[in-house]
């Protein structure tokens, strides 16, 4: 098993693994194998177990495998099951002061004293505990062939202004991969051989990437309220501010960030800014998302632009909040009370991520709505190979706003009004001088120069414009991305992290002999390529991470005459999307129609 | 209509060369008497007297009666009546988008002390500038007269039920929270409540001013501690307020000795003539002794509260550049490429601590 298997590593949440997982993980990167990175942690700081797996696919698959092969046991809590769980030919390396139950001789179990190894690497206890993490990322090393001088650059690279705790940590990690050289009998067929397939990769996460790319986007006011799985993009975004967007002259904020109180006030401040003419946006989760909604609709009536980044996590209520799901789409699709209608990016990559950072606010701005970013757990907080990120060509559209200089040359402004028949109305900005631009924003009825009114014709006139508005925005959101498989009757669609299990299920079913063409959504409403798309195949699978199905629902609304092949395939535990399950959920289906007339 | 539209002849006009009429808005849909009427009045004349540029003034204000007021006031300022309670966070966004507009919110005592007392108390704990008028009746007059937070112990409503639990008094909280201007009036003493409001305008930072606004429809009647009748009887003003903009060079002549100067960061004074005892509002100790003995006597104590021009603002604090953040060009707030390329050089060395791993 050259270069295709996953490392499981069980440790105690708060224990300190972080830094030697990703050291393994970047020393394979750095021997050119493509991985990722999935940390499986639960809701709490330190005591809990916690989980971090390394797919290493020379294939390039990037999902989650449902199959551990090698596994490192550090946790007593959870190492009976942990042992337990792995499969006949797998690889064990567990601490030597831990009870396991017997482990069948199809196993390969390889015992490490790695407290003992510790001894002679520092006398300093506490250190001690944090450090003998190192001991298993050696002894991983010198198991599946991990170059031992890629580990230390991967360690240099995270250590190297901190020199007394590198050269701890490479101490440590020599002990083990010495250790393991001079008393390990290698029996387990994983391997990891050196390849020239990342050259020029990055790791990332998609929370990082989309605080870049909010950065990117000229942001300037952000308000939030911290929430797993969210909190750790506004936190790189706020690490990207201090360090590039201050004034070159006096050094003075060309941003501001407000944490707010919570995240009612955090989508309020947001509008706030927005009216004013920022481009200001926030990230939350489930939870923080719900409590926003009354301002959602105020932003769609009022015609504010916005723009929020909804990490998702396990619902309903706090549900499971360290785990991945999708399922905030239909609730985001119209999250207000009345009629209410949002447009959605659905970023499928961390490279996506980046992009919708900054092009979120240029369709928000254009849309003049609150437009939502759907990211999830898996994709936001999980490690992800990737191209590095294209800097923006172009420069950005602030959408329908008049200034002075517009406004002198017209006869009347009407801020509801339609004058150029796209659905979609001017604004100005407080501060503007000329009167003819003053104009009061209300959530209650209004006619098209912003009137307060009750009559009816007025307020159904708003409100055809604004359906028409996201008619439109159709077309204007990023369009859906298309593998045409030539004469394939099978379809699959899917959206955001889910992608990368597709596309290696597409993998699976060609092999099963199933042929299958593609589409991702990357945005509501549904461009018109994905309702053709549905009607091009005889049966259409749509795979998402949520209980109901909810993409497939508003796909079976929209093309009602091919509601009956629209299916379902979800996958909704809490775990990262898999391409096993969305393999055997499409061949349960085909299995069961074939020989059914068509 | 336009600002360098010339005023009508004979008009007076003030420092900006406006009209007291160029202030109005459009008329008011509230009941006839109601106390935020009177409000409305005053903030139209504050705001000429003091030569406020319409445009450069945004209104704002939650759900009720009273904040449907800034419709009828400052027609040529942009104006955003959000949801309820509400009011304090889009005052925040707007003031960090936009830190040269002056932001005159109006909210109700349901709006501000029931619904929206979390968002309330953190814009003041932000010194978000701000003039912060609530319209304080009591009760909640849009939804027909229910009791708000600020109804007094025993209050009645019209069927007789009286309040029981104790009202939130928005001032002394407003002192507790670090606000550097609190100021409490009356709907009906326009004496007061222009000079507070001028003084308001020069404020950098929150200025909170309770104005207490009988509601007569629901809470003007025998038993409620804020009809008219109620109010006028125990108003106990704590001093005369003149205010004394830096653009006029008035003469205010009182004796020596009978008052108290508060120099505004701009120049303005506010003068306060001593009544019967001589108060002191740069003392937030007597503040509150004063606001809670009133209370326990069944007083109105309206005046200048409390005021501190040394607090920092919030735009001072977040250490702002001086530029309005929403007319940055996209050359400010878009790094150059090369930054893009240091960062992903980092990604790509691993120099970066990768935000997942395990605990
Ligand atoms: C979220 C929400 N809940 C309830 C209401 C109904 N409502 C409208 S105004 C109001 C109370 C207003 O009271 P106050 O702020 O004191 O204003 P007043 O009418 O007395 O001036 C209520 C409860 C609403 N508009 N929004
Ligand atoms: S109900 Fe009360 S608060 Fe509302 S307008 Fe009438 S008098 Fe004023
Ligand atoms: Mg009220």
């Amino acid at each position: 098993m050259v270069n295709d298997f996953s490392i499981h590593v069980a440790t105690v949440n708060g224990s300190g693994s972080q830094t030697a997982n990703n050291v393994l993980l970047r020393a394979i990167l750095q021997m050119g194998v493509p991985v990722s990175g999935k940390n499986l942690f639960p809701s709490n700081i330190a005591g809990l177990p916690t989980w971090f797996t390394i797919r290493v696919s020379e294939a390039g698959y990037l999902a989650r495998r449902a199959r551990n092969d090698v596994l490192v046991v550090m946790n007593p809590e959870t190492a009976a099951g942990d042992v337990a769980a792995m499969g006949p030919g797998s690889a064990i390396v567990i601490n030597d002061t831990l009870e396991v139950p017997d482990v069948p001789a199809d196993r390969f179990v390889y015992r490490v004293p790695m407290g003992k190894l510790m001894e002679p690497v520092t006398t300093d206890v506490k250190l001690r505990r944090l450090v003998v993490n190192m001991i298993y990322v050696g002894v991983v090393a010198q198991l599946l062939g991990i170059e031992l001088q890629e580990i230390d650059r991967a360690l240099q690279a995270q250590l190297g202004r901190k020199p007394r705790a590198l050269a701890l940590n490479q101490a440590a990690v020599r002990a083990g991969a010495q250790w393991a050289d001079a008393n390990l009998q290698k029996a387990d067929p994983y391997r990891v051989e050196r390849r020239d397939l990342t050259a020029g990769r990055i790791l990332i996460d998609g929370n990082s990437a989309a605080g870049l790319g909010t950065m990117f986007g000229g942001v300037t006011v952000v308000s939030w309220y911290p929430i797993t799985p969210s909190s750790s993009l506004v936190e790189s975004l706020i690490g990207f501010l201090e360090r590039f967007r201050r004034d070159p002259k006096d050094g003075r904020r060309t941003y501001a960030v407000v944490q707010a109180e919570d995240e009612i006030a955090a989508i309020g401040m947001v509008l706030g800014a927005s009216w004013a003419g920022a481009r200001a946006m926030t990230a939350t989760s489930g939870p923080g998302f719900s409590l926003m909604a009354e301002f959602f609709g105020y932003g769609y009536y009022a015609e504010i632009p916005a723009v929020v980044w909804d990490v998702q996590r396990v619902g309903p209520s706090t549900g499971l909040p360290t785990r991945t799901a999708q399922g905030d789409l239909a609730f985001a699709w119209s999250i207000s009370h009345g009629d209410t209608q949002f447009p959605v990016l659905l970023p499928g990559s961390v490279h996506e991520c980046f992009e919708f950072g900054y092009r979120a606010f240029d369709l928000a701005e254009r849309l003049q709505c609150p437009l939502f970013v759907l990211s999830d757990l898996d994709l936001g907080m999980n490690n992800w190979m990737s191209e590095p990120f294209v800097y923006p060509e172009q420069a950005w559209d602030r959408g329908k706003v008049l200034g002075d200089a517009e406004l002198a040359g017209l006869a009347k402004f009407e801020r509801y009004a339609d004058p150029d028949g796209d659905a979609i109305p001017y604004r100005t900005l407080p501060g503007t001088k000329d009167w003819k631009g003053t104009y009061f924003t209300r959530g209650s009825g209004h006619d098209e120069a912003a009137r307060y009114t009750e009559n009816p014709a007025a307020y159904v006139k708003v409100m055809e414009r604004l359906k028409q508005k996201m008619a439109n925005a159709r077309e204007l959101m990023p369009a859906p991305e298309v593998r045409e498989a030539q004469g394939a009757e099978v379809g699959i669609i899917a959206y955001g992290s889910s992608h990368w299990a597709v596309i290696e299920a597409l993998d699976q079913l060609a092999a099963a002999g199933v042929k299958a063409s593609y589409l991702r959504v990357r945005a509501l409403p549904l461009a018109a390529a994905v309702h053709d798309f549905t009607r091009r195949h005889a049966r259409v699978y749509v795979v998402e991470q949520n209980r109901d199905g909810q993409l497939g629902d508003r796909l079976r609304a929209e093309v009602s005459e091919c509601a009956a092949r629209v299916r379902p395939v979800l996958h909704y535990m809490g775990l990262p999307l898999d391409a096993q399950t969305v393999t055997d959920g499409v061949l349960a289906h085909e299995r069961a129609t074939e020989g059914a007339p068509r | 209509m336009s600002a360098t539209t010339p005023p009508p002849a004979g008009q007076p006009t003030n420092r900006v060369g406006l009209t007291r009429a160029d202030y109005d808005g459009s008329r008011t849909t509230l009941c006839p008497g109601c106390g935020h009427n009177a409000i409305t009045g005053g903030i139209i004349q504050a705001a000429w007297e003091a030569g406020l540029e319409p445009h450069r003034v945004a209104k704002l204000s939650g759900i009720g009666c009273s904040s449907k007021t800034p419709t009828y006031f400052l027609g040529h300022s942009h104006g955003f009546n959000a949801v309820h309670g509400r009011m304090p966070s889009i005052a925040t966004g707007v003031h960090a988008a936009n830190r040269e507009l002056t932001l005159l919110g109006v909210s109700g005592d349901g709006d501000t002390a029931s619904i929206g007392i979390g968002q309330f108390m953190h814009l003041v704990r932000r010194n978000v500038p701000v003039v912060y008028i609530v319209e304080n009746n009591g009760v909640y007059g849009l939804t027909k007269g229910q009791f708000s937070a600020t109804a007094d112990v025993g209050s009645t409503r019209k069927g007789g039920e009286a309040s029981r639990l104790n009202p939130i008094d928005l001032c002394a909280l407003a002192i507790e929270l670090g606000c550097g201007f609190v100021a409490r009036s009356f709907s009906g003493d326009q004496k007061q409540l222009r000079p507070l409001l001028k003084a308001a305008f020069g404020h950098r930072g929150t200025a909170v001013i309770d104005v207490i606004s009988p509601c007569v429809t629901f809470a003007d009647h025998e038993g409620s501690t804020k009809s008219y009748a109620a109010v006028k009887e125990h108003d106990a003003p704590l001093h005369d307020i003149e205010y004394v903009p830096y653009f006029e060079d008035i003469a205010v002549d009182y004796e020596p000795g009978t008052t108290r100067d508060v120099t505004m960061p701009d120049g303005s004074r506010i003068v306060l003539k001593k009544l019967e005892v001589d108060y002191d509002p740069t003392d937030a100790d007597r503040a509150w002794t004063v606001i809670r003995q009133a209370r326990a006597e069944g007083r109105l104590i309206t005046g200048l509260l409390y005021v501190n021009q040394k607090t920092q603002a919030f735009d001072v604090e977040r250490d702002m550049v001086d530029a309005p953040l929403a007319s940055l060009p996209l050359e400010t707030v878009r790094p150059p490429r090369a930054v893009l390329d240091e960062v992903m050089r980092a990604y790509l060395d691993g120099a970066v601590a990768a935000a997942a791993g395990g605990g």
